[in-house]
This record gives structure tokens, sequence and C-alpha cells, in this order.
């Protein structure tokens, strides 16, 4: 069962700490299919996006006013 | 530390990945192990009771995003059996032995499964529990089935977000409780209101002062009610254990530490205790399962489930693994957690529990948008919040500060009208 090392690339994938979110929705600007608000502030996120959209991910994570996205594109460092 | 040794995570969720993590970032580089008993990757578990159960997610949606190159060896479906800490060794399920120099113990919790005894007999089958990522593809393939009714037996977060879901699916739901109100135990019953009128609104049929006594099953073995303790009873063919966690250490029972079904104790410095009290070499733990003393609550001891604890620990523990004996900084952490239920999205920072009273400081509780904060001889000591996220961090900076109760008078948008006894209900007898 001993997988060696982690290998090949990882699909897109993102977490939101929703306990710093505040829901500015941000993120809904800048990557309108991957984020939605629901009611006045539950945050709905796609937490793996096909990989074409890695661009604006990147952007709603740099949008948001209190650092809450966090993403891996899979791609080895 | 040893080279060939080097470091083993027991646990491969968010506080197993993220230690593992903050280790190689402050500088790590040796050999790197993570064990975990599911065959999965670290996953989120926060969409499960949510999005997975609604059908929006699939389970293996939510594998949690790594933020470093880890460079580590997964030890995947493999439970850790046992600990022998005079060899420095991990026991596998599968036999094998894994040495460490360091060991960070962050075997979570498990859901609290319904009792089985010789009197009750095995449990019918449709009985589920929501924890793990199994738990709940398998719960929501029962719901996608279209049970009659579904009955969730306690009120918790869980409880009432898996009652939240069930409705917007359309499904006839009963949620039974012993206490007056859902939330009760985390934020008492005068908060725990507000979430009754949801439940009516949404139109679930809420039994509060109700104890499931047993279950019934039809010719197929299947559940098909549930007794109750004053001799009623409710017809259900899907059933939800929503009772709560009871942490991971059945394992450790051979190792000599502090551990029981409530956690495992530490230090401030999140190092495991030996039966002695004494800081085990080598070995620290983090997460869910970790019960730990913390200065903002003190003389008391606690494992929180939380999201955000899982995070701050695992950092926190990994950073003094890599530190020098003397060292070991305080792990210093306000509890926070969120939830989102009937449409709303309610967090609280602080322990409520204990507190004597409660006050709405912004909204009102009938429009179901408010700040409350919660004191205990004259002290602010958590804060929760329905729709108003934003005014949080602000109480979230008093409370740590442990400021007179109430705080932040004289705001805008601020009347407090609507205070009282926050209506806990007794510890539950141990």
């Amino acid at each position: 069962m001993t997988e060696p090392h982690e290998t090949g690339a990882r699909p897109l994938r993102v977490v939101v700490d929703l306990n710093r979110c505040q829901g500015y929705a941000q993120c809904c600007y800048a990557a309108p299919e991957q984020f939605e608000m629901r009611g006045h502030e539950i945050l709905f996120y796609d937490p793996t996006p096909p990989s074409e959209k890695q661009a604006e991910i990147a952007r709603a994570a740099q949008a948001c006013p209190v650092r809450a996205i966090s993403f891996d594109t899979g791609a080895k460092a | 530390m040893s080279a060939d040794r080097g470091v083993v995570v027991v646990g491969a969720s968010l506080a197993g990945l993220r230690g593992a993590e903050a280790l190689r970032r402050g500088g790590y580089a040796g050999p790197l192990t993570l064990v975990g008993d599911e065959p999965y990757q670290p996953y989120d578990r926060p969409p499960l009771s949510k999005h997975v159960l609604a059908g929006e997610l699939r389970p293996d949606a939510t594998a949690l995003p790594h933020l470093v190159d880890l460079d580590a060896t997964w030890r995947l479906g493999q439970p850790a059996v046992g600990l022998d800490r005079a060899a420095r060794m991990l026991r596998l399920a599968d036999g094998s032995a894994l040495p460490y120099e360091k060991l960070l113990i962050a075997t979570g919790a498990r859901a609290r499964s319904w009792p089985v005894t010789e009197k009750t007999g095995p449990l019918p089958s449709g009985i589920h529990t929501l924890r793990s990522r199994d738990d709940a593809a398998a719960l929501r393939a029962a719901l996608a089935a279209g049970p009659k009714r579904v009955l969730i037996v306690g009120a918790g977060l869980i409880g009432c977000e898996a009652a939240s879901c069930c409705r917007d699916l359309g499904l006839a739901v009963t949620l039974a409780d012993p206490n007056p109100t859902p939330l009760a135990r985390i934020l008492g019953s005068r908060i725990g209101g507000v979430i009754v009128s949801c439940l009516d609104t949404a139109g679930v049929d809420f039994r509060p002062g109700t104890h499931v006594d047993a279950f019934e099953a039809d010719a197929a073995g299947r559940v098909c009610r549930a007794r109750l303790k004053q001799g009623a009873a409710i017809e259900t063919d899907c059933v939800i254990v929503a009772l709560g966690a009871t942490r991971d250490t059945g394992w450790l029972a051979e190792a000599g530490l502090m551990a029981d079904e409530g956690g495992l104790t530490c230090d401030v410095a999140c190092r495991a205790l030996d039966a002695d009290g004494q800081p085990a070499p080598g070995i620290y733990a983090a997460g869910d399962v970790a019960r730990t003393p913390n200065p903002l609550h003190v003389g008391r001891l606690a494992a929180f489930e939380h999201w955000g604890n899982a995070v701050a620990q695992a950092g926190h523990a990994a950073r003094n693994m890599l530190a020098a004996e003397d060292d070991q900084q305080e792990y210093r952490h306000l509890p926070a957690f969120w939830s989102s239920q009937f449409g709303i999205n309610i967090k609280g920072v602080g322990l409520a529990d204990g507190a004597d009273t409660v006050a709405v400081m912004q909204g009102s509780r009938a429009s179901r948008r408010f700040l409350a904060v919660y004191g205990r001889e004259g002290r602010t000591i958590a804060a929760i919040s329905f729709d108003q996220a934003r005014w949080l961090p602000a109480y979230a900076e008093r409370i740590e500060a442990g400021v007179a109760f109430p705080p932040i008078l004289g705001a805008t948008d601020q009347s407090i009208k609507d205070f009282g006894v926050p209506d806990f209900p007794q510890p539950r007898s141990r």
C-alpha cells in the first residue's frame, strides 16, 4: 500500500477559509462561475475548478480583502 | 534530527496536511511520512454536511489543495494501531512498523455511533452517521433515493445542517433532540430559539425534549421506526445519528499517554503528555484529537472540532517540533467556527457555554440577522453572528483581550434591549 512519493500533476484545488471570509464578494466578480453568494453572506464555491480557470481563481484570491482564498494548481514545484 | 527516521504525521486530514506543510515551510528537509486510515488524500469536511448532501458537489471534489510541495511518503488506507514510545515506532494495521524521530498525532475524531449492545442486537440498515467522505457519499445516495421521512437524532450543527439540506431536497424531516432548542449546548436556548423559528418556516418537524430509545427494523432488516423513551414512535426509513464525535485515540490505548475518547491531553506547547503528565519526547498533537489547556480559558482543557483550530494548531505544533527544547512556545487560539443552514451564515468566536448572560448587540433575533455577545462574571467570553459576520472580528479582539461585558457600547445601529440568561442545558454527566 505504500505510495513512494506524490506523483504527477494534481487538478486545480481551491479552499476558502470561511472563518476569515466576510462576504465582501470580490471573488464573485473576479470569477463569477466559481464563487457565488447565497442569501446575505453564505459563500458557495467550486473547490475543483477546471484548469483553464486558473487565472480567474488567481484574480479572485488577489481580490479577496481578507485573503481567505487558497489554491493549488497541481503543478509540481 | 536523525536523518533516516524523520517525521511521521498520523492522520491525513486538514490538521495533518497543514502540519506537514508547516514543517516544510519551517525548513524541515528530512523524511516526512503521512499516515491515514482512509484511502483518500486529505479532504475538507465542512462541505460534506452541506453541498455534498445537497448533491451540488461530488464527495471527491472535497480534496484539499496542497499549499506546499510536500515531497512526502503517503501511507493511506493504513490505520495506525499502536505506538511504542521506547522504540519510537508506530505500528500500522498491515503489521508494518514505522520508525520516527518526531511524531505529530492528528488522528481527529469519529462520529459517535448509535450504541449497540447484546440487548439491542445489530442495528437495522438505513442508519447513518455523517463525518467522513464515505459517510457523506452513503448518506447522499440514501437521500437521493427519496426516503419517506428522514429522522435526524441530535440538533447540533451537523444535525441542523443536514435538516436544512433535506428540506432543500424536498424530503420530510423530523429532528429530535433532548434539549428545548437546537444548538442548545453551544449557543444556549435563548439564541437556539432562532433556529426553532427557521425549522418551523422550513417545515421541519422539530421534536424538543425527545429521547430516542431504539430503532425497529422491517422484515428486510431496514429501519422503519424509532421508539421514543416517552413511549411514542416516529415512522422513518432513513436515520441520521448526529450525536457528536469521539476522539480517535483507541490506537493509543497501550501507549502510556494521557488519552481517552475526549482527546489526547497536551501541554500549552502542543506536546502530548504521558501518564505522569510529562511531555512525551518528540510527540506532538494537533486538531480535533488534541485536548489542550488554553490561556483564554484558564483551568479548562478543551479539544476543538474546528477547522480554524486544525490549521492553526497544526502550524503551531510543527513550529515547536522544529524548535529547541527551551523555545517551545505556547499555543494561544481563540476558538472560531461557522455553519450555514436555512440560508443563514452563522459564525461564532470564543466559547459561549458557561456564559451567564447573552446580549443582542446589533440587529434582532426576530429578523434572524443579529450579533450577540456572551458574558460570564462581567467578562466578554464569546460572540455569535447570524448574517452579521463583518462585526465579528471587532468582538473577537475584545474577547481575546478579556474586556468587560458588555463590550463596544455606543456603536451605530445599536441599542441593547435584548439581553438575558443564555439558557444552557445542564452539563452531561460523564
